[in-house]
């Protein structure tokens, strides 16, 4: 039985400019002892649709789905004071900016302490000594020590890490981790996505990763789902995401990566992801398309099935070919220059 | 500096250095922070000189001296064959030949300012065009980078971040410099429009043969348009080559370690996995000897104790700054 179930998935935003559609019928499952990543650009939703889940969206957000489950509950139906105890303890989430998600007015041992007694009712001194294991748990040297630093006595990889101890002090099954390493350099990069790996693989727990970094894809998922514009355009296991890619904007987005380039000059997608007021009719990535058409253009495009990759697009690439496409001569001119 | 200059070289820097002085409080000594150390580099017309390294290394304080909007405390800088003061204010003529892009193009543009205005500035400061030469210009220079006529009355809020980038290259190339220094220009863009705006920096380089000091953390975008590379660590050059011997032979233990931390969409290609432990030590305190020693998987006896040199290492071509490399251990 899958972790977590997440169905027909939509988020709307009340702006002034009217209603804005953030996420657009999203479904995804995640089976126990998972990674899941998901990628996309900025404004693709992939943020949007996890804070849904933890219930940490503004008053201003509508969520509708057909189906939240979570561990055996529904989400969408249950109350506030129950969906509490669950977030933090068996749903968790790491932040992307470990500066500004740690609060500055109390020490790290007191933040993690402040779980595990919320939690896990435990004591002081049963808290602070899970605490300092916690700490170790994460590779922060001198663990006990650390307990009384603030976060501004640390360096970000440092912070992120407390951020990781925070969210699997309670054993999580699973824990969300949005852009965990964007804020941070290289090498520290690499050292926390292998620890994140390591936690998954010796605690058995589920693991979606939100990121933009197709290199942190490659080396960290089993399994990507591809958002654009809100909407989930591919899902494949991570190998043959790469191999062949089924979605036109999956292949686009990754032949623009300067280290699979072939030519000096990248192969760029035109145009920029539609925003609040330029949403194109039918498929959302039509205007940016290289193998656009009318039927593009006219009608929104269903999910094909396991074999094309759950692409939504109406003629999903097979080894970089359209499929069903009635060729070159019926491919719009792309409104937008590059 | 007597010795010919190779007309096509257009900046020039020999054991630059930068230090701050921090005051610690009333009793305490005031520390040195040594931002940047003995870095001499050559940056010829057309070519793009890349500056890679992972935060604190010292790569954006490089990119302020070389943008003379900070002098160096030590070295020389010659920029176009003339020689920046340490104390006298550079002129305006030699400003002009160096210009900058940001990270940030959400930062970097005046809000208040229509893109007009901010394409026109540099040429009302500079120049004595009048203002209906300086909008031609600006409309030239507008069509060059990819933006629209309509968008002269814009504000720099109506566009993406990708467009506002663009805004900041055309800014740039008002004073038509020699020089432009990118520091982390396509670091805060989607890879969707990353491409893009790296298709246009070439294009420009091509253009107006302009020399690139790339400044960036991202080792496959520098491996894209880079000519030579920079690696640095706490301040100190620790190797310098061109980008094929840097990314195919990389020699410094810290060179490999960054290569193989970069995540890849081919991981299955990587050369090898070194993991590096422990962080940037503070540069208040840099630890003794070599800067890298504490990290460093490969570190022996010399290490902790002498500095090594930026020299060319033996079989290759590549300056290298460690002692293991450098006795043929490595």
């Amino acid at each position: 039985m899958p972790i977590l179930e997440i169905s027909n998935l939509s988020v709307d935003f009340r702006t002034v400019g009217g209603q804005f559609r953030a996420v657009d019928g999203v479904s995804m499952t995640v089976e126990p002892g998972e990674i899941v990543s998901i990628v996309g650009e900025s404004g693709s939703g992939k943020s949007v649709s996890m804070l849904a889940l933890m219930g940490l969206l503004p008053w201003t957000a509508t969520i509708t789905a057909d189906k939240m489950m979570f561990d055996g509950k529904d989400l969408l139906t249950i109350p506030a004071r129950e969906r509490r105890r669950i977030v933090g303890k068996d749903l968790a989430m790491i932040f992307q900016e470990p500066m500004s998600s740690l609060n500055p007015c109390y020490t790290v041992g007191w933040q993690i302490g402040e779980v595990l007694k919320v939690h896990l009712g435990l004591d002081k001194r049963a808290r602070r000594d899970r605490t300092v294991e916690l700490l170790e748990l994460v590779g922060i040297p001198s663990a006990a020590e650390r307990l009384d630093t603030y976060p501004h006595q640390m360096s970000g990889g440092m912070n992120q890490r407390v951020m990781i101890a925070m969210a699997i002090a309670c054993n999580p099954k699973l824990l969300i981790a949005d852009e965990p390493t964007t804020a941070l350099d290289v090498t520290i990069q690499a050292q926390i996505l292998d620890l994140l790996a390591k936690l998954q693989r010796e605690t058995g727990m589920a693991l979606v990763l939100i990121t933009h970094d197709m290199g942190v894809v490659a080396e960290t998922a089993n399994r990507v789902s591809v958002q654009y514009a809100g909407q989930k355009v591919e899902e494949q296991p991570v190998s043959e995401l790469f191999a062949d890619p089924h979605h036109p904007y999956t292949a686009a987005l990754l032949s623009a990566l300067p280290e699979r380039a072939t030519t000096r000059r990248l192969p760029s997608i035109p145009g920029v992801v539609p925003g609040q007021y330029d949403r194109p009719s039918g498929c959302l990535f039509s205007p940016r398309c290289a193998f656009v058409t009318e039927r593009c253009v006219e009608k929104a495009p269903v999910t094909q099935g396991q074999a094309a990759g759950y692409a939504l697009c109406h003629y999903p690439l097979n080894q970089g070919k359209p499929v069903g496409h009635p060729g070159p001569a019926a491919i719009l001119d792309r409104r937008l220059s590059a | 500096m007597n010795a010919p200059v190779s007309p096509n070289v257009v900046l020039e820097a020999q054991h630059l250095a930068r230090h701050y002085s921090l005051k610690r409080g009333m009793f305490a000594e005031p520390a040195t922070v040594r931002a940047l150390s003995e870095a001499s580099f050559k940056l010829s017309a057309g070519k793009t000189l890349a500056v890679v390294g992972e935060s604190g290394c010292g790569k954006s304080t490089l990119a302020r001296l070389v943008t003379m909007i900070e002098p160096p405390t030590a070295g020389e800088l010659i920029i176009d064959g003339k020689q920046v003061h340490h104390t006298e204010a550079p002129s305006h003529e030699l400003r002009r030949k160096v210009q900058i892009v940001f990270q940030d193009p959400y930062g970097s543009l005046n809000p208040r300012q229509k893109v007009g205005t901010i394409l026109e500035e540099p040429l009302r400061l500079n120049t004595s065009l009048s203002a209906s030469e300086r909008q031609q210009k600006a409309r030239a220079m507008m069509e060059k980078v990819g933006l629209r006529p309509e968008h002269y009355d814009r504000y720099p809020h109506m566009f993406s971040g990708g467009q506002r980038q663009r805004i900041a290259i055309a800014r740039a190339l008002m004073l038509n410099p020699k020089i432009l220094v990118l520091d982390e220009p396509v670091s805060a863009l989607d890879v969707s429009i990353q491409a893009q705006v790296l298709n246009l920096l070439m294009d420009l380089q091509q253009e107006f043969g302009l020399a690139y000091l790339f400044i960036s953390h991202d080792l496959s975008v520098v491996r894209h348009i880079a000519d030579e590379v920079m690696v640095m660590y706490l301040g100190r050059p620790v190797e310098f080559g061109t980008a094929d011997e840097i990314f195919n032979t990389p020699r410094h233990p810290y060179t490999r370690a960054l290569l193989s931390a970069t995540p890849t969409t081919e991981p299955e290609k990587r050369r090898e996995r070194i993991r590096l432990t422990g962080e940037l030590p503070s540069p208040l305190r840099p630890p003794r000897g070599c800067a890298f020693h504490p990290r460093c998987p490969f570190a022996y006896e010399p290490c902790d104790v002498d500095q090594p040199k930026l020299l060319q290492a033996p079989g290759g071509n590549a300056k290298v700054a460690c002692f293991a490399v450098q006795g043929e251990l490595l």
